[in-house]
Parts: structure tokens; sequence; C-alpha cells
């Protein structure tokens, strides 16, 4: 091989090898010194053209935004100009550097911004009914977020090019597979809620929905319906946001709410909630588990645990495994398949860990979008 | 996307004076070496020869294959959603395809067979065969 190289560099006087020979060091030496220049074009590249699809899926997203306001609020006029708008809508989050008392203020924060939206969407679709509007409100966000994401590529793309540095673009080219993702799951939440679908993440509401079949509901709290429903000989009161609008309602404020009317006297709280699961594991799987089951910003975690330690109140948790995909887009059949199995772990919770006669609280947590009581 | 910081998707010209250089190269190497084996003159370098060649014919098409614009695979398919409505007398099922305004739980027409309100109660979306 050394032979062969040496024979090259030195043997073939014509002028072709000459100049193959300078065009095999002019490409060593290219490489020495600008390889790194080379792979940040490369990533470049890679990320342009995500960052193309991005642009693609967002502008699906609010042209369907729009197409279904047009569609149910029948606007006067052309809601464009008002949905681009909404799409660049921010919320500060309140300042956590003394975080005692932070809770009710980022309530507080969330309550103003749900309002501003809820009023923002009847005016985009004055036609529209409550459940509609709701829907039309999480269409929106879902637009939104999209909106977000492919701001936040667009803006390490920019930078990574005017910096034309490495690490820059890297940080973006590592995540991306992960952030595509996101943002399909994203686009399929939208179609999702645009129709008025049960999602992946309404799971819980799903199981609390079938168990308050046939019993009276009353809505004890914002957006979240109650019924008393004698199971096994045991009074639980089950809970859920109110469907079949797309909501997750406050369920944490409807807990304390029959805590306190029974005055501490419950011996139990099941919480049933979609959980994202690990690659590798089914969707639909049922685990078990103690610890309040809910997501979100944790407003209503913190108001659940604050209620349940006076009384010392236990709590389960019962969760149905997705991934992110599943949870926003609509319910898959795995999960759907879950609810029987999961009654059945409720109702043998109840057996071993309650009396004949107990006062129990079943939560079904997340979006309710498409699931009715 | 602005218009301002719309990335080019034209092919620059010094990319294909890049590649058109690499072309002649790599073809006059290859021609060198056979000519160099039918010969049967300096066997070693004529090995180098086609060697270079081919590495240069191989990245040409590498080059060739990145400038190609990718085709945009469909944004998101929608999938197909469907709707289980049952009777609760007679247990007659309907199943169809979700239309907007289902919701599980809905009370929806009669019963075909005998004229009781049907429910609707289930709706979920049939998984892709390969997914997991
Ligand atoms: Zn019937």
């Amino acid at each position: 091989m050394i032979t062969e190289v040496a024979g090259l560099l030195t043997g073939g006087g014509d002028i072709v090898s000459v100049i193959i020979q300078f065009a095999i060091s002019a490409i060593f030496v290219l490489f020495l010194f600008y390889g790194q220049r080379f792979q940040t074009r490369i990533m470049l590249r890679e990320v342009e053209s995500h960052l193309r699809r991005l642009n693609l899926i967002r502008d699906d997203g609010r042209k369907m935004a729009i197409e279904t306001i047009k569609e149910i609020g029948k606007p006067k006029g052309n809601p464009a100009e008002r949905v681009d708008q909404f799409l660049e809508y921010i919320a500060i989050t309140p300042q956590s550097m003394d975080p005692s008392g932070i809770v009710w203020k980022l309530e507080h924060v969330l309550d103003v911004r749900d309002v501003r939206f809820k009023d923002e969407v009847k005016l985009m679709a004055p036609e529209a009914d409550e459940t509609q509007l709701n829907n039309l409100e999480n269409t929106l966000e879902a637009a939104m977020a999209l909106n977000m994401i492919y701001k936040v590529i667009r803006h390490f793309y920019l930078l990574g090019k005017k910096t034309n540095s490495l690490y820059v673009i890297m940080q973006i080219q590592m995540v991306l597979p992960i952030i595509m993702k996101q943002a399909e799951a994203y686009a399929h939440a939208l179609r999702a809620f645009a129709s008025g679908q049960p999602i992946g993440d309404g799971a819980g509401a799903l199981v609390a929905a079938k168990l308050m079949q046939g019993y009276e509901t009353k809505e004890i709290a914002k957006d979240v319906v109650a019924a008393t429903v004698p199971i096994d000989g045991r009074t639980a009161y089950v809970l859920k946001a109110k469907g079949p609008g797309g909501n997750v309602g406050k369920p944490g404020d409807g807990i304390r709410k029959i805590i306190e009317e029974k005055k501490g006297n419950i011996s139990t709280i099941i919480m049933i909630d979609a959980a994202l699961k690990l690659e590798g594991e089914a969707p639909g799987e049922v685990a078990e588990g103690v610890g309040a089951a809910i997501g979100g910003p944790g407003v209503e975690q913190f108001k659940i645990e604050d209620a349940i330690v006076k009384h010392k109140i236990p709590v389960n948790a019962i969760i149905v495994k997705e991934d992110l995909g599943d949870a926003v887009s609509p319910m898959r059949k795995e999960v759907f398949d879950a609810v029987d199995p999961v009654i059945k772990r409720i109702k043998r919770l109840l057996l071993e860990r309650t009396k004949k006669g107990d006062n129990v609280i079943i939560a079904g947590i997340g979006n309710t979008i498409g699931i009715g009581q | 996307m602005t218009t301002k910081d719309e990335p080019a998707r034209r092919v620059s010209s010094f990319y294909l004076a890049i590649i058109l250089v690499i072309f002649i190269l790599s073809l006059s190497a290859l021609y060198i070496a056979f000519e160099n084996i039918i010969n049967q003159s300096d066997p070693g370098s004529s090995y180098s020869f086609l060697a270079v060649g081919f590495f240069g014919l191989a990245l040409l098409g590498y080059m060739l294959l990145q400038t190609r614009p990718k085709p945009m695979r469909a944004i998101v398919e929608t999938p197909r959603v469907i709707t289980t409505l049952e009777c609760p007398k007679c247990d007659f099922k309907n199943i169809r395809d979700f239309q907007r305004g289902d919701y599980i739980f809905k009370e929806t027409g009669p019963c075909q067979k005998c004229d009781e309100t049907m429910k609707i109660t289930a709706i979920y979306r049939e998984a892709k065969k390969k997914e997991q």
C-alpha cells in the first residue's frame, strides 16, 4: 500500500497524474483545516430540511385552525389576523425567588390566561357552543405550540448560520429527532381537537365517565362534575372534567370540596391518569402506585396534596401508559381497551383497602374531549 | 419562514464546478488505470489510480444525492377513527366512521331494530399494524 501511494505521488510523469496528486493533497489539507466547517455545513443542511418540514406542519396547523373556526364559529370577517395574533400570545410565569405562595400566583396567571383565551375564541367564533368553544381553544393551543416549536428551531438555525459555530448548531441537531416527534404529536392533537375526538390523555376521564354512567352528575367546581356512585357497599364520589368539550377542569378544587363536605371522612382517594410510557412498554399497560397522579403545571397536584395531608388520607394512583404521540392523538384502541382492567383494579383496591360503608373519591384525570358523562 | 431568511434551494455554480472537476479527474484517473493495466506497465500505481477514480465517482454520487431536493413526506396522515353505537336494549351494534359532534356516551338516533335511543359506547383510532 505504501509503495503504491509513493508510486502514485512520484511516478506517472504526465500532467493528469500531477493534477490528481495535487487534488488529493489539496483535499487532505482542506479537511485538515476546514473539517469542522464542513461538518457545520452538513448539520445546517439537516436542520434546514427539518425546519422546512416544521414550517409546513405549522402552516398546516394554522390553516386547519382557521378553517375550523370559519366552519363552526361562522365569524363575520376573516379570523386569520386574530388567529395570528393569538398564536403569539405569551403568559409570564410568576417570579420564584421567594417561592412561598407561588402556587396561587401561578394559578391566578393561568386563570387569567384561560379567561382571555375563552373571550378571544368567543370573539373569533361567535356561533360556537360551549363544547365547541373548548375544542376550538384546544385547537388553537396546539397551533400555538407548533408555532413556538418552529420559532425556537428557526432561532437556533439562524444563530448557527450567523455564528458559523458547530456547537450552536449541534445543540439543536442533537434534540431534533425528539422535537420532530413532538411537533408531529401536536399536529395530530390539533386534528383531534378540531374534530372533537377523544384523545389518549382522556383515559382517566373515560374511566370516571364509565363509572358514573346512569348516576346524576353535578358541577362541583369549575369545569368539574361529580356523581355519587355506590360500589360494593362503599360510597364513591366519582369526578372528572366536564365533557365533552376539550377540558381538564380543576380536579384539585373538586377533591378539596368533597373532602371538606365530608369533614375529612374519606378513607382513600384513587386517581386515574394517563402517563408517559418508556420505549418498549406496551401502550395501554396499566400500573398502580401511590401519590397524586396528575400532570400539568403542578397547581392541581399541589392543591390535592395540600388537601389530603390535613386529614392524612391515603392517595392511590392507577396509570394507563402511552407515549406522547398517543396521549394527544385520537385515543388508540389499546388505551380504550384499558378502561375495563382499570375499573377491575379500582374495585380490587376498594375491597382490599377500604371497609363497607366507607367514603372514597375516584378522580379521573385528563382532557375529557370527546367524552361525555 | 420569512422571505429574507429563506434558505436557497438552487445549487450554487461553485458547487457545480467542484462536481465537474471531480468528475473529469475521476474519469482521467480511471482512464490511466485501465490503460496501464492493459499495457501491463507500472501495475502498482495503476491500482491506485483505479481506487482514486472509483472514490471520486462515489463522492460525486453522494454530492449529487445531497443536492437533489428530498421529497417531502405528507405532513401528517389523518388516522381512521371509529365510532361504535350500541342499543342498550337489544344489543344491536353499529360501527361507523367518526363524525364531528360524536362523543362517548352521547345519545344518538333510534335503534334500527327496536326504536330505543342508541348510545355511543366507543370512539377509538385503529392503530397501524406495524406501530408499537
Ligand atoms: Zn335496539
